[in-house]
């Protein structure tokens, strides 16, 4: 069984994240750069199935700007077997079509039984990616997945939806993605640091797959305005004197909160 | 076949298990009526297609295309996907809004995926210019506001649940009935579906005007209950911090922040809740926020309107008496 893990580098989440107020795009310098951790938590899945199952391939790919290289590594050393890493300059800024469209291709080109993404990631809390490569493959999307089952022909899982709990299944080659249900992510042994150095780490380009994104007449999402907001104020903080339940329901009433 | 307006907006209204439309069918519909002609698509079985257009029709959809597909409920996404594209061919929209639920983010996704459309995520809101729809979003935890638009052709956006609170008038119904065109795409069967237990009398998180979160400092599933008395007093949703989901005080579907949901009400309450980046990402837009937490360096106290140092077990009785109190007057 071959398995694609589709990883993305992001903002992390514990910093202050900035956007270019020019171009909408990550401030890359204002914060660290971090593998989304739900890509982890979809790796670690991968990486179990790996572990009961020794035939299973692993290949971690991203699409990126050459500086992701640390975190694509950080798949290998977590135990991935290859890497394939996209980066090309026409691709800075790209939009979910534009992305989806370079994923699939290079998808394709890996050959594979499963794909696997997060459910969103915390850069754009979108979701969409999975669905639309799945569209542009002709593949069956099983997205937000809460526990799965997998074996050499079926993927069946579990989803969390806005109404309710759905089993869902379908015939290998699939699209899935996860939630935070899953197992978190084991960390890089020190043995696994090392091994990460000879494992293969493909870096390709958009020739390499084909493509070109420069025509006009295709519809891209484009930004049309950035404005940040001023941070919020700390307001009152008072130490509980035995009476701050008290004072609460005082502000939320002349608030007319309460 | 009726003509349709050339500002067309296509509404994805989702029908849910039991025929009603989703909540989020009401924002959706008063998003497109301001910026255009709301044209709702109801895709269900033949049993409860009916009902759940005169439904959109009261919520301001000018037509309702129907297509009866006994499918969605076996096979995910595609059959909605393909009735979209068919409506989607016959009036060629300005726009379509579907809601960001998990659901729709699925439908959406593969639209714009095969009709090669540009696709604007998460959006807070709509609004035109000369030149076409504009997409409002709210990026990075509130901290950044942004307008996107498609370069050319219509525009797929899913708009966040519970962003828009508007109405739109009711319009008298109008129902185009369309043949499935069934494009016969790989996808997933839905094996099973068991709805959540209904809900109570409790407003939903999304969108719901006061929210009552608790965090790991309630210590207990037991102890949880007493952000639920709380929010019961002052008739507000329940929110929770992902600690306090991860430890099994409440369903998953509460939480709040980064990978949870993002709110705005007019009044946040976070009972021992640290505060942390993420946590905030999902509701530090809210109008006031109210923080207790026995930790005075807890980073909550950084955004909070009204902050007590405290125990929530002995702050919060007391509140809620108080609050009753004044019930009472
Ligand atoms: C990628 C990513 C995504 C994340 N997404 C989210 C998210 O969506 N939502 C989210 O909430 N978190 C999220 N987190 C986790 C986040 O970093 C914090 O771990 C989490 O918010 C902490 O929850 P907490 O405040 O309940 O727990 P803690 O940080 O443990 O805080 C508990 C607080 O309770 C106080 N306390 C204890 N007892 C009492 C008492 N009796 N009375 C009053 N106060 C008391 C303590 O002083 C403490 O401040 C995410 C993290 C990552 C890495
Ligand atoms: N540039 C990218 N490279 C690789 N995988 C990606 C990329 N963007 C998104 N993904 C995958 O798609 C998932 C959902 O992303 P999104 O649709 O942006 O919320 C992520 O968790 C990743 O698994």
């Amino acid at each position: 069984m071959k398995i694609i893990v589709l990883m993305k580098e992001v903002p992390d989440t514990y910093g202050e994240r900035k956007l270019d107020p020019e171009t909408g795009i990550a401030d890359r310098a204002a914060s660290d750069a971090v593998l989304d951790e739900i890509n982890e938590r979809a790796l670690e899945f991968a990486l179990a199935h790996a572990d009961r199952n020794p035939d299973t391939e692993v290949v971690v790919l991203t699409m990126a700007p050459d500086s992701a290289t640390a975190s694509l590594r950080k798949g290998l050393a977590m135990g991935a077997h290859s890497a394939v890493h996209i980066a090309d300059p026409a691709i800075v800024g790209a939009d979910y079509g534009v992305t989806a469209e370079v994923l699939s291709a290079a998808i394709t080109r890996l050959g594979f039984d499963l794909v696997i993404a997060g459910n969103q990631s915390t850069d754009g809390a979108s979701g969409i990616l999975p669905a639309m490569i799945a569209e542009t493959l002709d593949l069956p999307q099983l997205t937000n997945l809460t526990e799965i089952s997998l074996d050499d022909s079926i993927v069946r899982g579990t989803r969390a939806t806005d109404e309710g709990v759905m089993t869902v299944s379908a015939a290998l080659p699939a699209v899935i993605s996860v939630t935070e249900a899953l197992a978190e992510a084991r960390f890089p042994s020190f043995k696994g640091i090392l091994a990460a150095k000879k494992k293969p780490y493909e870096m390709i380009s958009l020739s390499d797959l084909n493509i070109t994104i420069d025509d006009l007449s295709v519809p891209r999402s484009i930004l049309i305005a950035v404005a940040e907001k001023p941070p919020r104020q700390a307001g009152v903080k008072v130490d509980d004197q035995g009476d701050a339940g008290q004072l609460i329901a005082e502000f939320l009433i002349s608030n007319l909160l309460a | 076949m009726t003509d349709f307006a050339s500002d067309s907006i296509l509404v994805l209204v989702t029908v849910t298990n039991d025929g009603q439309l989703a909540t989020s069918a009401a924002g959706l519909l008063a998003a497109a009526t301001s910026v255009g002609t709301p044209i709702a698509l109801v895709v269900a079985t033949p049993e409860q297609a009916v009902g759940a257009a005169a439904e959109a029709a009261r919520l301001g959809a000018t037509t309702v295309i129907v297509v009866e597909d006994a499918r969605v409920s076996s096979v995910l996404s595609v059959p909605i996907v393909d009735a979209l594209c068919l409506a989607w061919d016959l009036m060629n929209p300005d726009a379509v809004l579907i809601a960001n639920s998990i659901e729709g983010r699925d439908v959406a996704g593969r639209v714009a995926a095969r009709r090669r459309s540009s696709l604007a995520a998460d959006a807070v809101g709509v609004s035109r210019d000369d030149e076409g729809v504009l997409v409002h979003h709210s990026v990075y935890g509130g901290s950044y506001d942004i307008l996107s638009a498609t370069s050319t052709g219509s525009i797929v956006v899913t708009v966040r649940m519970g962003a828009i609170t508007a109405h739109a008038e009711p319009q008298p119904l109008v129902i185009e009935r369309l043949r499935h065109a069934p494009s016969n795409k790989s996808a997933a069967t839905i094996e099973s579906f068991t709805p959540a237990p209904a809900q109570s009398s409790r407003p939903e998180l999304r969108g719901a005007a006061t929210v009552v979160s608790g965090g790991r400092g309630l210590g207990s599933l037991a102890n949880f209950a007493l952000v639920e008395q709380l929010a019961d007093s002052l008739g507000a949703a329940i929110g929770a911090s992902r600690a306090a989901v991860d430890a099994g005080y409440v369903q998953q579907s509460c939480q709040v922040g980064q990978t949870g949901v993002s709110v705005s009400p007019q009044l946040y309450i976070a009972l021992g809740i640290s505060g942390a980046i993420q946590h905030r990402a999902g509701m530090q837009t809210a109008k006031t926020i109210v923080a207790i937490n026995k930790d005075a360096d807890a980073p909550i106290f950084d955004i909070a309107d009204f902050g007590v140092v405290g125990d929530v077990f002995t702050v919060v009785p007391q509140l809620i008496e108080a609050l009753e109190a004044k019930k009472k007057q």
